[in-house]
């Protein structure tokens, strides 16, 4: 197949260029690290004793970390490029819009994969994590099945920010989203409507699939984490298309 | 017949952005092997025709052409080049990186190494784009366009902030193209680029076509001695004061 060498090399040069861009991929790393070392290592987590309140934080700041890699570049990537006039040389050429999807994806996906392995280690290493070698597994492997709709939500905000206020607006999506969501302090210990409230959060759903992953107490069930998380993918689709259109609209002299 | 052989055509084309006309029912066609200039004041429409003959966006009504096909379609983007006025470059790949990629969009492009030396670029392949000149990183944007090697290609400003050498470097470039049987829209603000290089000219302001010719046609029409008294003279608002 011809393409292949095409998709290869969108993915290729698209990793090369994050990789060499130390803001993104030491911050990609160090701000979930930071956050899991702050809060759940450092902070006493004696306020929920009990089994497994080590995996249970491991199990939410996977998710806080697989989705700061995803999002946090991407939609300020995407915002910069597109604002100031390369993404519409990209779409000008023969490029399939294909090969942008997948090239995104695939390097989201193996950001995160460092991330995770980088965050575990620590776990494993400082945070008294103990388990079985297969939760360790299962907990990396739904993580990064269940960060591929956050690939469209990093797109779909590159594709409505502009590209100076970019970062902040990522920011402020990201960081009251990841609060609310109990990946950075455990869902339970919040008021009982903010729970409720926290159903209608993408980041909720991940981050009770990271703690199924590690084995952690969680609410409801994988399955129907997966179907929240591919609704939202859906809606996410939706704002994308939609901001397309919308950029398509903009006027020019 | 001339009309099947039409590389790029926009056919009454008009663009409306809410009660905003940018384009008023504009139509033209380049033909196989031709440069033509498309010029006009900034905010005449020179932008929005060229976006509609790339499938940025969708004509109100008409229609836009490449090769008699959708400017969407893949098959027509395989054989069009593109160079546009373009910040927000990644910074952090190389140049022939950069042209490394552009070159596996198309179905035969030249090898890198040919595509960097006709843009000038030898000796730069390692660089990392954002530490380029202006004038280099024009370049690359120009060695972009041609890697493929398009029958059309699309220069939008193309010397913009290029020394005088460089500038003649492309236009050489261009005229090569064109020897080969590469047809060449470009816009340019330089009106003796768009003298020394086209073979037709058109002139659109507030959304129409105010003329097309041969440079000499559209001098000759305005009595005027180069190219750009013409369109100064053609494009001057009428005074109210």
């Amino acid at each position: 197949m011809s393409n292949m060498k095409l998709y290869w090399n969108e993915t290729r040069f698209e990793f090369l260029k994050m990789l060499r861009m130390p803001v993104y991929s030491v911050s990609t790393v160090a701000y979930p690290l930071a956050f899991y070392i702050m809060f759940g290592l450092v902070l006493p987590t004696s306020r929920i004793k009990g089994a497994g309140m080590e995996q249970y934080l491991l199990g939410t700041y996977g998710a806080f970390a697989v989705i700061s890699a995803t999002v946090l570049s991407l939609g300020a990537g995407i915002a910069v490029e597109r604002g100031l006039g390369w993404l519409a040389v990209k779409q000008a050429s023969p490029m399939p819009p294909s090969a942008y999807l997948v090239a995104k994806t695939l390097v989201a996906l193996l950001f995160s994969l460092i991330v995770l392995v980088i965050l575990f280690g620590v776990g494993w290493f400082f945070g008294g994590v103990e388990m079985p070698l297969m939760n360790w597994l299962s907990a990396g492997g739904l993580l990064l099945l269940g960060s591929l709709p956050f690939t469209l939500l990093g797109i779909a905000i590159g594709m409505l920010a502009g590209p100076n206020s970019a970062g902040g607006i990522v920011n402020l999506i990201h960081l009251p989203l990841a609060f609310f969501s109990g990946l950075w302090l455990p869902i339970v210990m919040m008021p009982e409507k903010l729970q409720l409230f926290a159903h209608y959060l993408p980041y909720y759903h991940l981050g009770q699939i990271g703690l199924m992953g590690v084995g952690a107490h969680a609410q409801g069930t994988l399955s129907g984490h997966f179907g929240a998380l591919t609704a939202f993918a859906v809606l996410f689709t939706g704002i994308i298309l939609w901001a397309q259109r919308r950029n398509s609209e903009r006027m020019y002299g | 017949m001339k009309t099947h052989a039409a590389v790029a055509r926009l056919e009454s084309a008009t663009k409306t952005y809410g009660t905003v006309v940018a384009l008023g029912g504009v139509s033209f066609e380049l033909w196989r092997g031709e440069v033509l200039s498309l010029l006009g004041p900034n905010g005449a429409g020179k932008t929005t025709a060229i976006r509609l003959l790339l499938g940025l966006t969708e004509p109100s009504s008409g229609s836009a052409k490449l090769f008699g096909l959708a400017p969407r379609s893949r098959a027509a983007r395989v054989r069009t080049g593109v160079m546009l006025q373009a910040g927000g470059v990644p910074a952090t790949l190389r140049v022939a990186e950069h042209v490394e990629l552009f070159s596996s969009y198309y179905e035969n492009p030249m090898p890198v190494a040919d595509t960097l030396a006709a843009a000038g670029l030898t000796g730069l392949e390692m660089r990392h784009f954002g530490e380029l000149s202006g004038g280099q990183k024009q370049r690359v944007l120009f060695a972009l366009a041609i890697c493929g090697r398009p029958d059309l290609l699309f220069l939008d400003e193309p010397t913009v902030g290029l020394d005088p050498e460089s500038r003649r470097a492309i236009w050489k470039q261009v005229r090569l193209l064109k020897a080969g049987g590469t047809s060449v829209l470009l816009t340019t603000h330089y009106l003796e680029e768009a003298e020394a290089l086209s073979d037709r000219v058109l002139v659109i302001d507030g959304g129409s076509v105010l003329t097309e010719g041969t440079p000499a046609h559209i001098k000759e029409q305005a009595q005027s001695a180069t190219l750009e008294d013409a369109f100064i003279k053609l494009t001057q608002r009428e005074e109210s004061f």
